[in-house]
């Protein structure tokens, strides 16, 4: 498990002959040059444009996940955790569903949902007298990236809400009896006594998604293969590691430069955990019950 | 008057939790229900549920005309199936080694693990790779079998390893006093112990397996091993105008993991909700 990821970053240091051999031939001649790849990715116009490019829509990918996904999801845990309520269990069934899909499927099906030929967003947006505010969204450059998070945020809604439930859940009772009596309403109750105690999980999620997002791939993939269009202004890391890697189009494939892609993306992520790690781990209370 | 409010409150969040619990249904509805209608009436009236007039199976006649989807469906259950054997068993006695026996490096080995649970085996693509086309298994579900059960087994061993830690001293001693071998304590009267939290790690290791689309994509794109996932992309891709057939293959990829979350729902939320994840 550890040996392809080093011997990944290992790869990423060579360059590679690319007259038309095939790539599965491990015989290629391959020549040492140590960080060269790297700074090319970063520098050569040929590259860099498309990295730093995936780069910032793979970063705007996740800000959107976290400032939606995530209180989207406190609420939900918020509610179904009240005491007494009903249905709870049919609740967060239903919406955990989602999470379960392909995101191929979830791809292809938001691909036709939104498709002009179906119209079923005017249909919708016509029925609450709002039909001028649609557009094509996933056509459209602004928009598109936009959209996609929403969709992969639909999607996965259900992983906060169930691991901040079993947070919420693990909080005794006596503490809230205790802020009860105090005179402590729901509302400063959620926000002065459980949300601090359920703090550490909020940074988990944060952190789980963060490795999430910089590897997504297949809603891309699915909903606007390797074009990743309009323009370019969908493509992630995975994408662009994708598309370096097997080569699109004209343009062939380059393993060695392929590995670099991955290395960095690597280093990205290892640089998210390490943060998570030792400025946020360390640094928040836990609460032993 | 407390009550009242308590109502209200309770109202409230029900028109919450109904409207949400529908936007997550809703495209769901309107796949299944659009797969098992004729062409005009999916464009005419889309939210309908098919009529006696509309219904019709074109689309899951011209899809299974087209492909096979059978070998697709044997592919992914041989993978998921030997994956998810393997990764039980050896996560099973990794997970048994790590937290009953002291040995040197165990520690390191536990936070090795954490590692891999943290980091996306995908990263190494460009070397698995390589590797597997030197051994000649690019393009079988053997060299699949192997990604998977790799990927999968940091966090089952976490997820078991940290079951095992909380069986009962007195229970091992007592067989141990009594001749019982270590091969049998683990196989008789451990395991045994340790169905609830093996049917998590069972849940959590087919789902995503089922589900992937890049491993596939990258180690077994051509030659009929494709696997569903794969096989329905493909297809999508090449009859991508005909909406039956788009809508019948997507639920047919989409029906199996619906019945097996039926099934196992309950398993699967009362193991995330009572810290089997933290």
């Amino acid at each position: 498990m550890i040996f392809p990821l080093f011997d990944t970053i290992r790869i990423s240091l060579y360059t590679q002959n690319l007259m038309g051999e095939n790539m599965d031939n491990s015989s290629n001649i391959r020549a040492f040059i140590g960080l060269r790849n790297y700074y090319e990715l970063f520098t050569n116009d040929n590259w860099s444009w498309h990295f730093w490019n995936a780069l910032k829509n793979n970063t705007y990918f996740f800000l959107l996940h976290v400032s939606i996904q995530t209180p989207i999801g406190l609420l939900i845990a918020a509610f179904l955790s009240s005491k007494d309520l009903r249905f709870k269990h049919t609740y967060r069934t239903l919406i955990f569903l989602p999470a379960m899909m392909s995101i191929v499927i979830v791809g292809y099906l938001f691909n036709l949902i939104l498709s002009n030929l179906w119209g079923i967003p005017q249909t919708i947006l016509g029925v609450v007298g709002l039909e001028h505010i649609y557009q094509p969204w996933l056509g459209l450059k602004g928009p598109a990236l936009i959209t996609i998070s929403l969709i992969s945020i639909w999607q996965f809604v259900g992983i906060p809400m169930m691991l901040f439930y079993a947070a919420l859940l693990n909080i005794p009772d006596e503490i809230l009896d205790a802020a009860k009596i105090d005179g402590s309403g729901p509302m400063t109750t959620f926000w002065f006594v459980k949300f601090p105690l359920i703090l550490p999980t909020v940074g988990l999620m944060v952190i789980l998604t963060y490795v999430g997002n910089y590897n997504a791939f297949d809603l891309i993939f699915a909903m606007k293969s390797l074009y990743a269009g309009p323009e370019y202004s969908t493509d992630l890391m995975g994408t662009f590691f994708y598309r370096t890697f097997f080569g699109f189009q004209m343009q062939l494939g380059n393993p060695t430069m392929g590995a670099t892609v991955a290395s960095t993306t690597f280093g990205i992520i290892l640089l998210g955990v390490l943060i998570y790690l030792f400025a946020f781990q360390q640094r928040v209370t836990r609460y032993q019950y | 008057m407390n009550n009242m409010k308590d109502k209200y409150n309770h109202f409230i969040m029900h028109v919450v939790l109904i409207s949400y619990t529908l936007i997550c249904l809703f495209p769901v509805y309107l796949l299944i229900n659009n797969s098992f209608k004729k062409r005009r009436a999916i464009f005419k009236e889309p939210l309908s549920l098919p009529s006696e007039e509309t219904f019709s199976l074109i689309g899951f006649t011209k899809m299974f005309s087209r492909v096979d989807f059978s070998i697709y469906f044997y592919n992914s259950t041989f993978v998921t199936l030997t994956t998810l054997f393997l990764v039980l068993l050896f996560g099973a006695m990794a997970a048994w080694a790590l937290s009953e026996y002291k040995f040197k490096g165990n520690t390191m080995l536990g936070l090795y693990l954490a590692f891999g649970i943290m980091l996306p085996i995908k990263l190494g693509t460009v070397s698995i790779l390589q590797l597997l086309s030197s051994m000649n298994l690019v393009n079988t579900l053997t060299g699949l079998i192997i990604v998977y059960t790799a990927q999968s087994l940091p966090l089952a061993i976490w997820i078991l390893s940290e079951f095992m830690k909380q069986v009962n001293q007195e229970l091992k001693e007592a067989a141990r006093c009594d001749g019982v071998n270590e091969y049998q304590l683990f196989f008789y009267i451990i395991l045994p112990l340790m169905r609830p939290p093996l049917a998590t790690v069972a849940v959590f290791t087919m789902v995503p397996v089922w589900n992937d689309l890049w491993w596939p994509l990258v180690l077994a794109p051509t030659g009929g091993k494709q696997t569903v996932i794969l096989g329905m992309q493909q297809y999508i891709g090449q009859y991508v105008t005909n909406w039956n057939a788009v809508f019948a293959s997507l639920t047919t990829a989409l029906i199996p993991i619906l019945i097996f979350y039926m099934i196992f729902s309950r398993q699967l939320i009362r193991s995330i909700t009572s810290g089997a994840v933290k």
